[in-house]
């Protein structure tokens, strides 16, 4: 039957019909744009706010294998990471919102930032830590031999040089968190996921909003990955 | 060198313990200004170890390491500041991947305001002229040959106008036609009067260079003398075993 132009005429005027009635009909493509903004605000936030934790965390663990000193912090970066990452995302978001959060009234993206980005921070600090362990134990001893301090080892020497290793993983990271993102929905946040649902509910029809969900994600990570591939492959022209 | 003046840098009673092998045993030393000090020695003896206590890139457990007039292995010395002093060439010469070879020699004088960038690059471009690979300045490490690269390292710890060079085996990771030019460096500084100390296989560098060769085994100092007598008239069985094998 799919052979038949009949059939194809039919389908097209179904698809044209729904997409109209999806998107078009009472400007619902807004709630898939405004999502939109708001998923890639609440990704850039926390993946700043994930970055500078982990960063931090990261030069705590390092500085800690490395001379035995932050003995406190060291610990208290510890257990951080195991609490955080040894519950689920869509926990701590809950109880960032619902709890720590519950009688202060605040900006729900601040909210999502703060909660997405303490969580990421926890996967980037141990991305950041292999990478600057992953350096040469020999690039430490040059610079120290020339009588740098460890602070000017690290930051001339050290990290520039994690920074090549660890950007694969830092831009992988990026994209588990844009995608984790889409569990906002549960503190009433409207992103792009909850756009599409909110459009699903409207109209009955789950098949056209939900592919468009996924179609915007995947585009975003496809961009995002070709833009990592780049970076790195500039990165390694000077070597 | 008259013996009267003072040592550059003084080992007393050295001793390194890993926790399970004594890597130095009690070992004492004194390196003269314009001395040049070969230390050989088995796998394993400590020589290496004993090299990177004097800069405590290995940090003994017991003894005392002295910089001319300051004991530089007790509490409260900036060790960060007695290094910018003791110049360090290692086997695995441990360039800076990601700066030129320019970047690589100016990087610690600039950060450390000794010189400024113009000063430091002109410094540079002079001692690079002198291991013959001034056309190298902007490469990148990854570019050029070991010995290339150890010359470089050489240049490097030059740069910072040392008092004393250290060596940790420069020429081991070598391929054997790339020996030569560092150790034809390295002869060029002991000519202009620097004092080094060199860990080496090399005994025929050891034999012409040195004013002393010191013989380690099992984190002692086994025996040390002037390089005719150490070759031509070694004293202890060990040494002689060693010499056996390795001439």
């Amino acid at each position: 039957m799919f052979l038949t132009l009949e059939w194809w005429r039919e389908a097209f005027h179904t698809f044209g019909w729904k997409f109209s009635q999806n998107f078009l009909e009472a400007s619902r493509w807004r709630l898939l744009a405004n999502g939109f903004v708001t998923t890639v605000e609440i990704t850039i936030g926390a993946v700043l706010v994930g970055l500078a934790i982990g960063f931090l965390v990261a030069v705590i663990r390092t500085t800690h294998d490395k001379t035995g000193r932050l003995k406190f912090l060291n610990f208290l970066a510890r257990i951080f990471l195991t609490v955080i990452r040894g519950t689920p995302t869509m926990v701590q978001l809950l109880i960032i919102y619902f709890v720590i959060f519950a009688s202060v009234n605040v900006d729900k993206l601040l909210v999502a930032i703060i909660a997405f980005g303490i969580n990421s921070g926890a996967y980037t600090a141990e991305i950041i830590r292999a990478g600057l362990m992953a350096v040469d134990k020999g690039q430490y001893e040059a610079g120290a031999s020339l009588g740098l301090n460890y602070y000017q080892t690290m930051t001339r020497i050290i990290v520039p040089q994690a920074f090549k290793t660890i950007l694969p993983a830092l831009g992988n990271e990026l994209i588990v968190l844009l995608k984790e993102t889409s569990i906002s929905g549960y503190i009433a946040m409207q992103d792009l996921t909850k756009g599409g649902d909110i459009i699903r509910s409207q109209t009955y029809d789950a098949f056209m909003p939900l592919l468009a969900v996924a179609a915007i994600y995947l585009i975003c990570v496809c961009g995002l990955s070709w833009c990592v591939t780049r970076m790195e492959r500039r990165l390694k022209r000077n070597e | 060198m008259s013996n009267d003046a003072k040592p550059i840098l003084r080992a007393v009673e050295l001793t390194k313990q890993y926790p399970t092998v004594l890597a130095l045993d009690h070992v004492s030393y004194e390196i003269f200004p314009g001395q040049v000090v070969c230390v050989v020695g088995p796998s394993g003896s400590g020589k290496s170890t004993f090299i990177r206590c004097l800069n405590l890139m290995d940090e003994p457990t017991g003894g005392q390491v002295w910089f001319k007039d300051q004991q530089i292995n007790a509490p409260g010395v900036d060790i960060n500041r007695v290094r910018q002093h003791i110049g360090m060439v290692f086997q695995h010469f441990n360039l800076f991947p990601h700066l030129t070879v320019r970047k690589n020699i100016t990087l610690a004088p600039t950060l450390l305001k000794l010189k400024t960038q113009e000063e430091a690059d002109a410094t540079a471009d002079k001692l690079l002229e002198r291991v013959g690979l001034r056309e190298k300045a902007d490469a990148f490490p990854g570019q050029l040959a070991g010995g290339q690269k150890q010359r470089i390292a050489i240049v490097r710890a030059l740069a910072m106008d040392p008092q004393v060079l250290l060596f940790d085996e420069p020429t081991s990771a070598l391929d054997p036609e790339m020996v030569g030019e560092v150790l034809q460096v390295m002869k060029g500084l002991a000519k202009a009067g620097m004092t080094m100390a060199v860990v080496t296989h090399e005994m025929g560098f050891a034999r012409e260079v040195a004013n002393h060769v010191l013989f380690m085994d099992h984190g002692r100092l086994v025996e040390e003398n002037p390089p005719q007598e150490f070759f031509g008239h070694p004293q202890s069985p060990r040494l002689k075993e060693f010499l056996s094998k390795v001439l």
